[in-house]
């Protein structure tokens, strides 16, 4: 098996799967907007905008097909969130799926965090594949049986069944967000997690959901008064007194709860100061954060604003130590971005299971990868077109200006409509899932 | 790029606004830009006023953007040319210009997802040879459909006779950065989620309307919701009226 820590220039990517239906209409309940691989990668969890949640679960792989390295097949869906309607602001609560993450594994069963904007729940994803036959009081349909009839007792007897999946919510953490929950994050002590709505984070233990404690709040006195909202907030990897947020100024607050129960002064605070002679009235719309991600290691902190990846050392919070262009030909068309709103898409990051390559979403339905350490990137496509089983993926170039050259796209050409916002990548191993709107693809590198 | 008559598509590929503004500052076109960046912004401010809850991020940015863009005009000058020629008599005036022009983008409602913004660049269009006063009115056409509501509250209030356009952008701006001691009064006599009230707004806290659009917006409403809308306006006279009453006591 090939991958792990490899350089991105010895890897390429092939076409392993996709799900979803290739309609043209495409319903906008099974647009996809959350993608996350568990903890060992078996299992892969997607959410959309109908509230479902669908499981993957990879194959074991098998010595009569070893080219196809262990597949994800689909595992379980269910309905996690429903649409709900709030009655005090007359307003609709959508049932989209804002986030999933999941919880280590420690039986099994799998266990998940999902959440809408107003209300987090916890689901317990098990198998069942016994049954138990010979019940005395009830035959085998469930009736009840008339107790003078019965004249002998039977212990009743596990039998094999069909495997089942079956989910159950084992927790709901409602009523505690007035605003949009934006993340959700796991603690490393696995007895909490965080929300975090666009003005506040709160505290939660898994086994109380009438109390959540909040960590933060950025609410000012006067709401004429707010100029920045929080936009995504995770706890540190393996500190379970640290996390981070981000915000829609471009800066990043590291707190620690060991300092204060309301973690408003911040223990680090992480801003690069503003390129003078890039300033436009559009400078603080895309130097809003969509997404900060801790590396698996807990040193370094990477966020996403519009137009650039970035990667910070915790110990340096004057600047970024890396800062990677995403689509910077965008930079001349921010006014059209900002008339049909684009600008304020919120694509997000993720790293690889040895935070040497970072990845992320851009349109026409094109991802980037950025090779921290040869510093190569390369540009790929989630497309029908590109989908023959393990077709490897040809790199995709946008022609800026002046003449396009046969394979390049040119920036007029490119279609917005067709938005990466999510993508994952397996904690080990070279494999990604890249979400495009109802599609989920799914990549692999080549094996040898 | 006006001349050419560019419909809804902005000044993107020109260096001018990218690059160090205060050269640029001598360009007429880039006024014009500023401006229809500015309504372009406010229109967008209204258009979260949908059935779900609105994006506070989004709306955050966007409010940011408009106090920017006040912030540069304040400095310019081009806001003080914008105050003086609204106060005084011409009220009355504008009241019908921009009532005719509110008219013409109600007719556009239907076909265009931006209507206020595309009458507005219509309009331009035929108006290129104006000086900055035109360029203020058929700016405030975009924010006619509110001010039908503020004129019946101007006539009643004549201690707060502003401009359509000054009483608007005044009325943001006061309830952003709460200047004024009136801004709680401001809030009230527009309790109809109008996008004066932006506290309201960002919160998408809507006492009134199912549906959620702008009260004064009935270019933006379905017919079937003209009803009620009507329903709150006649409950909101008398919720002016009193809070009048307590205020000034």
């Amino acid at each position: 098996v090939a991958g792990f820590g490899s350089l991105m220039q010895d890897v390429l990517w092939c076409f392993s799967q996709v799900k979803g239906t290739i309609d043209i209409g495409v319903t906008e309940a099974d647009i996809i907007s959350t993608v996350e691989f568990n903890h060992t990668g078996e299992l892969l969890a997607t959410g959309d905008k109908g509230g479902r949640v669908v499981i993957f679960q990879r194959e074991q792989e098998s010595k009569n097909q070893p080219h196809r390295r262990g597949e994800y097949n689909v595992y379980s869906t269910f309905q996690s969130h429903e649409p709900e309607f709030d009655y005090l602001k007359s307003l609709e609560i959508e049932e989209k799926i804002n986030k999933i993450r999941w919880l280590p594994q420690q039986n099994a069963a799998y266990f998940l965090l999902s959440t809408n904007d107003k209300t987090v729940k916890l689901w317990k994803v098990s198998e069942r594949d016994k049954r138990p036959e010979g019940y005395n009081l009830k035959d085998e349909d469930g009736r009840l049986r008339d107790p003078s009839m019965i004249t002998m007792l039977r212990v009743p007897v596990l039998r094999p069944t069909d495997l089942m999946v079956e989910a159950t919510p084992r927790r709901v953490f409602a009523n505690a967000h007035t605003y949009h929950i934006n993340s959700i994050s796991v603690n490393s002590d696995y007895e909490t997690y965080m929300s975090a709505d666009d003005l506040r984070i709160n505290l939660w233990n898994f086994e109380i959901t009438n109390q959540s404690f909040n960590i933060v709040d950025i609410k000012p006195a006067n709401m004429e008064e707010l100029t920045e909202v929080i936009t995504a907030a995770e706890f540190h990897p393996h500190h379970c007194n640290t996390f981070v947020y981000s915000s829609s100024k471009g800066t990043i607050r590291l707190c620690d709860m060991r300092t204060a129960a309301l973690c408003d002064r911040h223990a680090k605070f992480f801003e690069e100061p503003e390129d003078p002679s890039n300033r436009s009235f559009f400078s603080e719309i895309i130097s809003s954060i969509s997404d900060v991600k801790f590396s698996h290691s807990g040193r370094y902190i990477m966020t996403r604003d519009y137009l650039t990846v970035k990667v910070w050392d915790l110990n340096m919070e004057n600047r970024p130590i890396e800062t990677y262009q995403v689509h910077d030909y965008l930079r001349s068309k921010l006014c059209s971005l900002y008339e049909n709103d684009c600008i304020f898409d919120k694509f997000e990051c993720v790293w690889n299971g040895s935070d040497s390559v970072i990845m992320t979403g851009s349109y026409n339905n094109f991802f980037r990868m950025f090779d921290r350490n040869t510093k190569r990137d390369v540009t790929l496509e989630a497309s029908r077109e590109n989908s023959k089983p393990r077709a490897i993926l040809k790199p995709r170039k946008v022609c800026v200006g002046g003449k396009r050259r046969k394979d390049e796209i040119s920036v007029d050409s490119l279609d917005f409509s067709k938005k990466i916002l999510h993508t994952a990548w397996h904690p080990s191993e070279n494999i990604i899932a890249v979400a495009a709107t109802n599609n989920l693809y799914i990549f692999q590198d080549k094996v040898n | 790029m006006f001349v050419r008559g560019l419909k809804r598509k902005c000044f993107d590929g020109e260096e001018d606004i990218e690059g160090t503004l205060a050269g640029i500052k001598a360009i007429p076109s880039y006024n014009l830009q500023r401006q229809s960046l500015l309504d372009m912004s406010l229109v967008k401010l209204q258009l979260c006023h949908m059935l779900v809850e609105p994006n506070l991020c989004r709306s955050v940015l966007i409010a940011n953007t408009v106090r920017q863009i006040q912030e540069e005009m304040t400095q310019d000058g081009t806001w003080q040319m914008i105050n003086t020629q609204s106060t005084g008599q011409a009220s009355l005036d504008r009241l019908v210009s921009t009532d005719i022009l509110c008219r013409s983008s109600r007719e556009q409602a239907e076909e265009k997802h931006v209507p206020s913004y595309g009458t507005f660049n219509k309009d331009f269009d035929g108006d290129q040879g104006q000086d900055s006063s035109e360029t203020m009115s058929t700016a405030s056409s975009v924010q006619a459909p509110r001010n039908l509501q503020g004129n019946v509250w101007e006539m009643e209030n004549p201690q707060e006779n502003k401009g359509n356009f000054q009483k608007s952008l005044d009325q943001i701006f006061e309830t952003l950065e709460n200047k004024s001691p009136n801004s709680v009064e401001d809030l009230f006599s527009e309790v109809d989620n109008s996008y004066y009230d932006l506290d309201t707004m960002l919160t998408g806290m809507m006492s009134n309307t199912k549906m959620g659009h702008c009260d004064g917006l009935e270019t933006f409403s379905s017919p079937t919701n003209t009803a009620s809308n009507s329903n709150c306006k006649s409950d909101l006279n008398e919720l002016d009226h009193i809070v009048e009453i307590l205020v000034e006591s």
